[in-house]
């Protein structure tokens, strides 16, 4: 760890509440496209065998 | 093969099937690499202390806030005049990664200058276009969450994106043309004359060009997403059509 001195605080609030936020997108992102694909294969299957 | 053939779901869908593991491994490497570079192998600046390792994630942040608007402005524009989904789906796949990039800038800036200006805020004219482009990536958002007619949400949002362009281009060179502030004005490396030392310079390109990758990778992805809900909705309003 880099001796970071009196803005320690400063620099890793910094990368930690980047860190959340672009994490955060690309969970989100894997959680919609994985609903969306539950989703379509659904109405699909459902639509097939009807 | 024409460009436009990628308008095609289809085509599209097998074209990111592709490119999103490529991209986001590149984005990983060059992200990790870069960040980890900058945050422990370079030396503090001599003014601003180790607060200069914030740049890492400040300055490729505001460049991607920026600059995904004008891929927003020109998928939007292709909407428009040639009626292209993917186009469409595509600017809307993009928004929350534009706004998420405006909050990570608007947060590190934040940081940043409550050390090196004394103060959080300051309604400074780069840093107020900002703002104001942050409430367009949300109005946006919002537009298309409010209209359930996807084409004339696609319609209305390609307005308003026109409209925020104005904005996304006054965040970039709102220094210049006020030329007062806090803000200064060289800090982004790739267009403006260098002004800082290789040390922190190689770094920095390294991270933008993770920043960069990692956009690409996620606009493919969401974009599937948004075109397999897109087919979702037509499937439901067909069953409706059949059970009525």
């Amino acid at each position: 760890m880099p001796d970071l001195g009196k803005y320690a605080v400063e620099v890793l609030s910094a990368y930690a509440g980047s860190m959340v936020l672009i994490g955060g997108l690309i969970v989100m992102s894997i959680a919609q496209r994985r609903a969306a694909k539950r989703a379509l294969d659904e109405i699909e299957e459902e639509q097939g065998d009807g | 093969m024409s460009i436009w053939s990628y308008a095609n779901p289809h085509k599209f869908a097998a074209v990111a099937e592709r490119v999103v593991p490529v991209a986001g491994v590149l984005a990983a490497i060059c992200l990790i690499g870069g960040l980890i570079w900058g945050f422990f192998f370079t030396p503090d600046d001599y003014r601003q202390g180790s607060t200069v390792k914030i740049i890492y994630l400040h300055v490729p942040a505001a460049m991607m806030a920026i600059n995904i608007w004008g891929m927003m402005l020109v998928a939007s524009i292709i909407w428009v005049i040639r009626r292209h989904h993917v186009s469409a789906l595509a600017a809307k796949a993009a928004a929350p990664v534009g706004i998420t990039m405006t909050l990570v800038a608007l947060f590190t800036g934040a940081v940043w200058g409550q050390q090196m200006w004394g103060t959080w805020w300051a309604w400074d004219p780069r840093l107020t276009s900002f703002l104001i482009l942050f409430l367009f990536y949300v109005a946006y958002i919002a537009l298309w969450s409010a209209i359930e007619d996807s084409d004339t949400a696609a319609d209305l949002t390609a307005i308003l994106c026109l409209v925020g362009s104005v904005f996304a281009i006054l965040s970039r060179y709102a220094v210049l043309f006020w030329n007062q502030g806090l803000h200064q004005a060289a800090s982004d490396p790739v267009y403006d004359e260098r002004q800082i030392d290789n040390v922190f310079y190689l770094p920095l390109i390294l991270t933008i060009a993770g920043f960069i990758i990692l956009f690409v990778a996620l606009v493919f992805y969401r974009t599937r997403t948004e075109i397999d809900l897109r087919r979702v909705r037509s499937l439901e309003a067909r069953r409706r059509m059949v059970e009525v």
